[in-house]
């Protein structure tokens, strides 16, 4: 009870003193609002990639490639392969009997950003007939379905939104072919960053292989087995099932993990800048009071009261800082749309979200810092010897 | 006639660079309650650390320190720290006050280091502000007083909780000379009405003329007694 009373008088005197520190506080507010802006703007960048790569993919959806690839890039998938992926069992018909696949095949197209002009890479994706049934969340939003063997595509949203010259009637134009845009699509997934367009057509217009992967749906999630089992039994196949979401997850965690990564690799390294400028902040504030602290040493208060009334200051001023900071972050980034440049990947977009739970974090982080950066000078205080620092005054 | 303090062959040095300086060489006081002892000496002699030593914010380094029949000189740096909230009252040369507090918040100060009340809290700063003659100037801050009167209010934060002994550094060593008066005859008035025991270190000798008993201490040693009053 009485340390509780000393701590909070002791407390209540710093504060009370801040505003004739203005300026020494400001360093410890400042450095630290710009740590837990950039952590969290990237832990955002992070958090969005991962949001946007959950959201795709449905667990009814397989995707078959060869064994050991890891991405559709790098696989490839023959017509004998095909014929006995159709005929597997589990595998969804429609009406007509017909199984519900699409066999895919990618190229890179190369377009122009609209904001500067930067070259990208963009997927063109060659799919199958019944790519509508296999995904029904592909709709058109202008124009019109691509026709097989004429050379149409139709572009996602946020391809036509970031790219020049995807518009409808526009033409791009890959190694061997030139395709006119008929249509613009939306799926919220990351396939809207992609064009897309009839897969035999694009295989005839470069005579490039066969297929790289196919997408089939199953009769039910739980048929997963039954169909893996099926492929996978067969030696010759060496195929690799995976189910859509496991698939989507799989190719981006990489990107998703460098993004983490490099939010706590720069804010770990600003984190060390800002400690040590809290540091110096308080070191500054300790020595503005030696004075005051030897006196209420000597009139009996506590080492203990110092200590907290320190790191109770640091704490304070770095925990305003961490809301300055995440604040920013949420005001200039959250809800902005933001692509990686990958260029074997194609581009993949998705929004920036500064959800309340990063921005906890950012401020707990600033708060640690604070902590750290206040505990040295919190010691000092405490173990200040009253005797000599009264007479130093 | 009963000591209150008692200095036993106290010696204290103080390590300069790596070499050790004797500053107190076995000092031997005996302080009576009630008594207003006038520490008198030329600079350097150690009037200070011999101070430090007595009110518990140093400790000998060898000799033995007695204060209301209790050994002092061997406590832990925490235990001293309470010690002295209970025992000793303290006036600093330039008053020490806490610049953001208002007088009466200076005063209260001591007192959050006890279990009274806001109540009682609130009703013994008057007190005292009363006694010191700064009622009227209790919502104050240091800075809107002289220096006299901050002397004051520094005099009442050491006696609100009703310590066993004041000790006082030079207290008027920053004031000019009516301001001074005015400080003497109050540590005056509080021996001699509350019976408080007092040691006073001071260069002025005029200052000194208000203690009952003064002392000289030179280069480490006392000359004892070199006036006793009645
Ligand atoms: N912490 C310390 N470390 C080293 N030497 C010290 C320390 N404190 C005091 N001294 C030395 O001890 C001696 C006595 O100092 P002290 O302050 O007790 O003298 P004083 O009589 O109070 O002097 P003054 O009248 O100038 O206040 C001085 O020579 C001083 O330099
Ligand atoms: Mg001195």
């Amino acid at each position: 009870m009485r340390l509780f009373r000393q701590i909070g008088a002791v407390t209540a005197m710093n504060l009370r003193s801040l505003p004739q520190r203005v300026t020494t506080s400001l360093v410890i507010v400042i450095g630290i609002a710009g740590v837990v802006a950039v952590l969290t703007s990237v832990l955002a960048m992070s958090t969005g990639m991962i949001k946007t790569i959950e959201n795709a993919g449905r667990d009814d959806r397989v995707i078959v490639m060869r064994n050991g690839s890891n991405s559709e890039v790098s696989s490839a998938v023959s017509r004998a392969s095909m014929r006995l992926i159709v005929d597997a069992p589990a595998v969804k018909r429609d009406s007509a009997g017909n199984p519900i696949l699409s066999a895919e095949t990618m190229r890179l197209i190369t377009l122009h950003k609209r904001e500067d002009d930067s070259t990208v890479n963009v997927i063109l994706r060659g799919v199958g007939r019944q790519v509508l049934e296999l995904r029904p969340e592909i709709k058109l939003t202008a124009g019109r379905m691509f026709k097989p063997a004429v050379n149409e595509v139709i572009v996602g949203k946020s391809a036509t939104a970031q790219y020049r010259g995807v518009s409808i009637g526009d033409e791009v134009r890959t190694r061997n072919a030139t395709w006119t845009v008929v249509g613009t699509f939306v799926t919220g997934d990351s396939h809207e960053s992609e064009l897309m367009t009839d897969a035999e057509t694009l295989i005839a217009s470069d005579q490039r292989g066969a297929f790289q992967s196919v997408t089939l749906m199953l009769e039910s999630p739980a048929a997963f087995q039954r169909f893996k089992d099926a492929l996978t039994s067969n030696p010759a196949l060496a195929l690799d099932v995976l189910r859509e979401p496991e698939y989507f997850e799989q190719a981006s965690k990489g990107i998703s993990r460098v993004i983490s990564f490099l939010a706590y690799f720069v804010g770990s390294i600003m984190a060390v800048g800002a400690v040590f400028g809290a540091l110096n902040t308080m070191y500054a504030a300790v020595s503005e009071r030696l004075r005051e602290i030897a006196t209420l040493r000597a009139i009996g208060f506590g080492a203990t009261a110092m200590i907290v009334s320190v790191l109770a200051e640091a704490l304070l001023l770095a925990c305003i800082g961490g809301v300055i900071g995440s604040l920013l972050a949420w005001v200039f980034f959250n809800g902005n749309t933001v692509s990686t440049g990958g260029a074997a990947q194609g581009q993949l977009i998705f929004d920036l979200s500064v959800s309340p739970e990063l921005m906890v974090i950012g401020i707990v982080w600033a708060g640690v810092i604070g902590l750290i950066g206040g505990l040295f000078p919190a010691i000092r205080a405490a173990r200040l010897p009253v005797a000599a620092a009264l007479r130093a005054i | 006639m009963t000591a209150i303090v008692s200095l036993r062959n106290v010696k204290k040095s103080y390590l300069r660079g790596k070499q050790t300086v004797e500053v107190l060489h076995g000092v031997d006081l005996e302080i009576q309650a009630s008594e207003f002892l006038g520490l008198m000496g030329p600079s350097g002699s150690g009037k200070t650390t011999m101070l430090n030593l007595i009110a518990g914010l140093d400790q000998p380094t060898s000799g033995e320190v007695v204060v209301s029949d209790k050994r002092i000189d061997k406590l832990s740096r925490g235990a001293l720290a309470d010690w002295r909230a209970r025992h000793i009252g303290f006036i600093f040369q330039f008053y020490n006050l806490l610049p953001v507090l208002t007088a009466e918040a200076n005063v209260e100060v001591p007192l959050l280091l006890t279990n009274l009340s806001r109540a009682q809290r609130r009703e013994r700063v008057q007190t005292v502000l009363q006694l010191v003659g700064l009622a009227d100037r209790a919502k104050h801050k240091p800075n809107e007083l002289s220096g006299g009167q901050q002397q004051r209010v520094a005099i009442a934060r050491a006696i609100v909780a009703d310590p066993t002994l004041l000790v006082c550094d030079e207290p008027t060593g920053d004031l000019d000379r009516q301001s001074a008066e005015e400080i003497m005859n109050l540590l005056q008035a509080l021996n001699r009405t509350q019976g408080k025991t007092i040691v006073m270190v001071t260069h002025d000798p005029r200052a000194a003329e208000y203690a009952s008993r003064e002392l000289h201490l030179d280069k480490g040693q006392l000359a004892h007694d070199a006036r006793r009053v009645a």
